[in-house]
């Protein structure tokens, strides 16, 4: 029996630059583009402003939540990143929700993860960078200039948690149940094993109690982890802006 | 021998560290009780305490993930390292 815990596979190499791999990730994150602007094509699509369809209740029930969302915790001054924000919700919950077909989930690669919050991270940079260059400098010597070293661990500690609160998650999801299953075949060799013929080697206690761990796993933690990370992304852009304390 | 001996340190590596892993949970527990708490004195509040829950929750879910992190790295990327340098 063995069991095996692999990273994204490489499908294959572009020959030039010296060879660029393509991997599960590039794919699936480009099939998670796709389909989300399949879904935006066919949401919009046809809007009214008397007798709307089903589909532009659903299309502004969406838009409101996060306006409001949005609104909420950051104020009406930062309304602008809504479609960032939402971007990153729908990119983060689409990437979990391909794993249910059996897809590679683009959010169980750190590479994902750390481009996603690099992107967060400029905007926050962008945001403190406001004022001016050397203020946003001066603020790392803030309250002492002793703490300096320490402000710079924490500006870049930010992104890195970002990152890897999320591929924690998504990768412990993927572990524990690739690790439920292979035990689920030893129990049910175990305990079946008995059975005549191929009865007894078809592993039955397989069905369906991994599909409940799909549910945790793959619905309501990825659904909690695409919020928590537009949650902090508005966070961290709101608490950055430098004109808001005075 | 070399093999077997960098393996198994780097499984229990692995399991201990995430020991880390009673820090969250703790630290969690206590985060959800107080939520309840407020919860019960101020029904009216539930939305706005249970979303602060679960961020404040992912923020203390922090180190505990970071645990994970170096027990995955001992699992599947240490062993390979080590036993290469050999």
């Amino acid at each position: 029996m063995d069991i095996s815990i692999n990273g994204a596979r490489i499908l294959f190499i572009i020959p030039i630059f010296g060879g660029i791999t393509v991997t599960e990730t590039q794919v699936n994150s480009v099939l998670v583009l796709i389909l989300v602007f399949a879904l935006c094509k066919f949401l919009t699509h046809d809007m009214r402003v008397r007798d709307i369809s089903k589909r532009q209740i659903i299309a502004e029930y969406i838009v409101t939540k996060v306006q409001s969302l949005v609104e909420a915790n950051m104020g009406g001054k930062f309304m602008n990143f809504t479609p960032f924000i939402i971007t990153i919700l729908a990119a983060s919950v689409f990437s979990s929700f391909i794993s249910l077909i059996g897809l590679y989930p683009p959010t169980a690669d750190l590479n994902t993860l750390i481009g996603w919050s690099l992107a967060v991270f400029v905007l926050i940079t962008a945001q403190k960078m406001k004022t001016g260059f050397f203020r946003y400098l001066r603020g790392f010597t803030r309250p002492y200039a002793v703490l300096t070293p320490f402000n710079i661990i924490s500006e870049v500690s930010t992104p890195v948690s970002m990152a890897f609160r999320h591929f924690g998650n998504t990768t412990s999801g993927v572990v524990i149940s690739t690790m439920l299953y292979a035990a689920l075949a030893v129990l049910s060799n175990l305990l079946l094993g008995w059975l005549p013929g191929a009865l007894g080697s078809i592993p039955l206690l397989q069905v369906g109690l991994p599909a409940v761990f799909s549910i945790y796993f793959d619905l309501f933690s990825g659904c909690l982890q695409a919020f928590l990370f537009a949650m902090l992304t508005m966070l961290y852009i709101a608490t950055a802006d430098p004109t808001a304390e005075q | 021998m070399e093999r077997a001996i960098i393996m198994a340190a780097a499984a229990l590596g692995a399991g201990i560290a995430m020991i880390a892993g009673i820090g969250p949970g703790i630290g969690e527990g206590y985060a959800v009780g107080k939520a309840l708490e407020a919860i019960g004195r101020q029904p009216e509040c539930k939305g706005q305490v249970t979303s602060t829950l679960i961020l404040g929750c992912a923020m203390a879910e922090t180190t505990g993930i970071y645990a994970l992190i170096i027990a995955l790295l001992l699992m599947f990327v240490a062993p390979g390292v080590f036993i290469g340098n050999l």
